[in-house]
């Protein structure tokens, strides 16, 4: 960007931006018509299965694949063998980067199956039955060894040992026995012991939360077409086609020209979907075949081997003097990682104290390995956990005082010229003007009942930019095409399209935009992190200037006068020199349609690394009802308001706070990974895992408070993650005031919540 | 194993189809009649993504078997619209912003149809109830039951001006 427009100063003038068109791919998606991973069938085409471990943990003694391959209609059979065994490289993807060793061994088992689920084997059949068939014969010979699932457990010495060669990062000094401890992270500031000693009231207190589910409805699927010469065409429902690209070449050492990713719909991702499970298998499958293979997961599938969450405890202890001023804070994460190491405790650990202005605190966190799924990013990772235990400790604490607790964030909030926690200092941040959006909202005032109670709590999200590409070119007749390499999740196409017709001066209706695929534009990182509307979103706004700017240079030719003499508004070129422009203004159409006299197609590319990302703070209240007969706990009201800079399409801004509160909700209400003695996940199914369905809410009010990001043409923070932050808490605190207990640990299930009611009783 | 001839109306049209004793609805409309609307979210009918409507009343077309559709009348996402015109249910989900990723609208709109057709005047509760069997996990429900509930409104109103 040449020149930072601001906000402020444009808001009046702003025709598109801030207006509620409807999506244009909005007509695909209500009749049928848009196609998702699982919608493209191929001539030829064959169906691709995997066998998963039916343990926990166990040694892989041998595979026997011989009877599968034999079975007519039976065209691959392939295991970890066909892969090629890579070094530990880290591969960066967005929001998470990837150990390529660990990924390869976590698409197909090598050597050991570390969760129940695990992919060991795959075959590629003319049909699903013969698929199933197939994987019945396929024979393997185990070792089962001790699992371990719960994170304390797997710390504690003596636990069962995923990794022989896993040795505690960041301790200092190497350890020289293994451990499930992959890393330990640390954070402070200040002086501790002082700030404790300053403090007149301290809380000590521990929250703990269930491994949860991204639970995106579309299931993981792709299809993968393997030609003879090498070159490889793959469809697949991804956050990231790039990112797709580059994993599969990365993990079958192939090259990247070789690999074309077209990107299908996606069926929701909330980070699920920023890695591969079934890409590389197909692509195998479809080169041992000769024919393009179609992988589509079962709904058990994508609960036992993709995703979730880190399942996590969080301690803190916190003091505070007797107006509320917090003294010090000491946060402990631990946090599962699943079967590899990577868990989102490093997030987890920046994010936990980045709402408050602590001079003294001390944040440690703990990223260990378990025989469980290897979690992937959900939403915010880590920030959701981190804030279950930090905004209850500061609810236990306010409550101690005899301090509102608004009152008790607004004394400690952090605003612009404070350091953040995890380091810069703090510029054009909304908290302040968050916390006031939620006191003076008149759901602060409706009286309560008996049996209710209201529950208050902060979020933090740092959203980030980075790598986008896109191209802009205008038809013949004056329309545009937006080319952007960002699948659209969840209406980013419209954001799109507004940003570029606010800049061309012409309706948003004449603007096409599309995702297109890794052979059509250059490279873009996956949409997470919240970055896709800021960072593409700003390479979309610079390629608009740049068409603008040639379209002023092309008028200025024509009419024989300086570019100074020529202005861009509304959608044509006007001449400020009397005389120069008998016919007047040439319009976008006007220019178009002589393009090839003032030298050629009008169209650009913007290729970037988005920098200045702004960070997100939300702050929710919520009202619950507790039954005392069940437990059963009834959200009565909900509302969200959240820092978003400006919202370019506010409809689905308020649509992004709606579900993350949701997801929220169902985190801190009714979901769980259950596993069995055995480490099987018992509830592997939309049945028993359940996720809130529309009789569980109550309407989320979402109330956007804009506080404009100057890096950002039009001010846009990213708003996706910041929501799904506050909930867990927000509902644990509710429940607190509506049954005078305090509940610890996620889910707050009925049964948990009797038990606590009654103890309490005695 | 030989196959099952079955005939039934779909979106208004006669069909026939060869489907093997355990192939569901869901997998005939999408595999063999190419009708991918209807979307397979678990296979369980725990999400409502694959609904469609038999003979006037609201299924998951993952827990029917293709062949109990003989001589049924089957509508499917695919034949909502008229022509080029959109339901009403549509045209109120683009209006209201009630999709993200997209991936469960075509079963949430068969199912509001159903509710529509069956109440036309739901309460809030009403339609928050019989949507309950169908998951969304983007939206947190808000805008899909304000487009129901105004959509409703305005078949109510174009059966008075009819």
């Amino acid at each position: 960007m040449n020149k930072p427009v601001k906000p402020e100063d444009t808001g009046a003038i702003l025709k598109v931006v801030g207006t509620r068109p409807i999506r244009p791919d909005g007509v695909e998606k209500v009749t049928g018509r848009a196609a998702y991973g699982a919608d493209l069938h191929l001539p030829g085409m064959l169906i691709g299965k995997i066998k998963r471990s039916p343990h926990a943990h166990a040694r892989i003694i041998s595979i026997d694949t011989r009877k599968a391959l034999a079975l007519p209609g039976v065209k691959a059979v392939m295991t970890s063998a066909d892969m090629p065994d890579l070094a530990a490289e880290h591969y960066e993807a967005g929001e998470s980067a990837s150990n390529l060793r660990d990924l390869s061994a976590n698409v197909m088992a090598r050597g050991k199956v570390l969760y129940h689920g695990h992919a060991i084997a795959a075959v590629a059949a003319t049909s699903n039955a013969i698929a199933d068939q197939a994987l019945d014969l396929i024979e393997i010979v185990y070792e089962t060894l001790p699992h371990v699932i719960d994170v304390e457990e797997a710390m504690a010495p003596g636990a069962p040992i995923l990794h022989d060669q896993m040795f505690t990062a960041g301790l200092g000094e190497t350890p020289t026995k293994a451990s499930n401890i992959a890393t330990k992270h640390r954070l402070d500031r200040g002086d501790l012991a002082a700030g404790f000693g300053a403090a007149d009231i301290i809380v000590e207190t521990r929250y703990s939360s269930a491994a949860v589910h991204q639970g995106y409805i579309e299931p993981h699927a792709c299809v993968a077409s393997y030609a003879a010469d090498g070159q490889t065409q793959v469809w697949s429902s991804s956050q990231g086609h790039f990112v797709i690209r580059g994993l599969c070449a990365k993990l079958l050492k192939m090259r990247f020209s070789d690999v074309r990713v077209i990107p299908a719909e996606i069926g929701g991702g909330f980070g699920g979907k920023t890695t591969v499970y079934l890409e590389p298998l197909a692509l195998v499958l479809s080169q041992k075949s000769g024919h393009p293979v179609k992988m589509v997961m079962t709904r058990e599938e994508v609960f036992r081997a993709t995703g979730p969450t880190s399942a996590s405890v969080v301690t803190v202890k916190m003091g505070a003097k007797l107006d509320g001023t917090i003294t010090a804070a000491q946060v402990d994460l631990k946090f599962q990682a699943g079967a590899f190491a990577g868990s989102p405790v490093g997030a987890a650990v920046m994010t936990s104290l980045a709402c408050y202005d602590v001079a003294n605190f001390e944040v440690t966190g703990w990223d260990v390995v378990t025989n469980s799924p290897k979690v992937a990013a959900y939403r915010a990772p880590g920030a959701p956990n981190a804030a279950l235990g930090v905004e209850c400790a500061v609810d236990e604490l306010a409550e101690k005082l005899g301090i509102d607790p608004m009152t008790m964030r607004e004394k400690n909030a952090v605003r612009n010229g404070v350091r953040a926690p995890y380091g810069p200092v703090y510029k054009n941040i909304g908290y302040v003007e968050t916390l006031e959006a939620i006191k003076s909202h008149p759901h602060m005032s409706i009286p309560l009942g008996p049996n209710q109670g209201r529950g208050i709590a902060a979020g933090f999200w740092f959203n980030i930019g980075g790598e986008s590409t896109v191209n802009v070119s205008i038809n013949e007749d004056g329309t545009a095409i937006v080319s952007t390499g960002s699948p659209d999740i969840g209406g980013s196409r419209a954001s799109m399209a507004m940003m570029a017709a606010e800049v061309l001066g012409i309706g948003v209706e004449q603007v096409r935009p599309i995702v297109a695929d890794t052979a059509s534009i250059g490279f873009s990182t996956v949409t997470g992190g919240s970055r896709t509307t800021f960072a593409t979103g700003m390479a979309v706004v610079q390629a608009a200037e740049k068409l603008v700017a040639d379209m002023k240079r092309r008028a200025a030719e024509t009419w024989g006068v300086e570019i100074d003499q020529v202005v861009w508004q509304d959608g044509a070129a006007h001449c400020l020199q009397a005389g120069k422009a008998p016919k007047g203004a040439l319009t976008l159409a006007a220019l178009a349609g002589s393009a090839g006299k003032t030298g050629g197609p009008i169209a650009t590319v913007v290729a970037l690394n988005a920098q200045g990302a702004g960070p997100g703070f939300g702050v929710h209240v919520c009202d619950v009802e507790v039954d005392p007969e069940t437990g059963h706990v009834t959200v009565l009201r909900y509302t969200a308001a959240q820092d978003v800079g400006k919202a370019i399409h506010p409809a689905y801004v308020e649509g992004q706070i709606q579900g993350g509160v949701a997801q929220g909700i169902g985190w801190a209400l009714n979901e769980e990974y259950v596993f069995s003695t055995g480490g099987i996940m018992e509830n592997a199914g939309f049945l028993d895992y359940r996720v809130p369905v529309a009789s569980d809410l109550p309407m989320i009010d979402a109330v956007m408070v804009e506080v404009p990001n100057p890096a950002h043409p039009y001010g846009a923070k990213g708003v996706g993650e910041v929501p799904i932050v506050p909930p867990l808490a927000a509902l644990a605190i509710a429940v607190r005031h509506a049954t005078g207990v305090r509940m610890h640990d996620l889910p707050l299930s009925p049964s948990k919540i009797r038990a606590a009611i009654d103890a309490k009783a005695g | 194993m030989s196959k099952q001839r079955t005939a039934a109306i779909v979106n208004g049209d006669p069909v026939e189809f060869l489907s093997d004793a355990g192939q569901t609805l869901l997998d005939v409309l999408r595999d063999e009649l190419h009708l991918t609307g209807s979307k397979e979210g678990c296979g369980s009918g725990d999400c409502g993504s694959c609904s469609v409507i038999v003979d006037g009343r609201l299924v998951c077309s993952c827990l029917m078997l293709a062949a109990e559709v003989e001589g049924c009348r089957v509508q499917t996402i695919e034949g909502l619209s008229t022509g080029s015109t959109l339901h009403p249910l549509q045209q109120k989900f683009l209006d209201h912003a009630a999709l993200q990723c997209g991936f469960c609208t075509p079963g949430i709109l068969m199912a509001s149809k159903a509710l529509l057709d069956a109440n036309p005047d739901p309460t809030e509760s009403e339609a928050r109830y019989w949507l309950a069997g169908n998951l969304c996990r983007c939206t947190g429900y808000d805008k899909i039951i304000k487009a129901v509930l105004d959509a409703a409104a305005e078949l109510r109103q174009d059966r008075k001006s009819a």
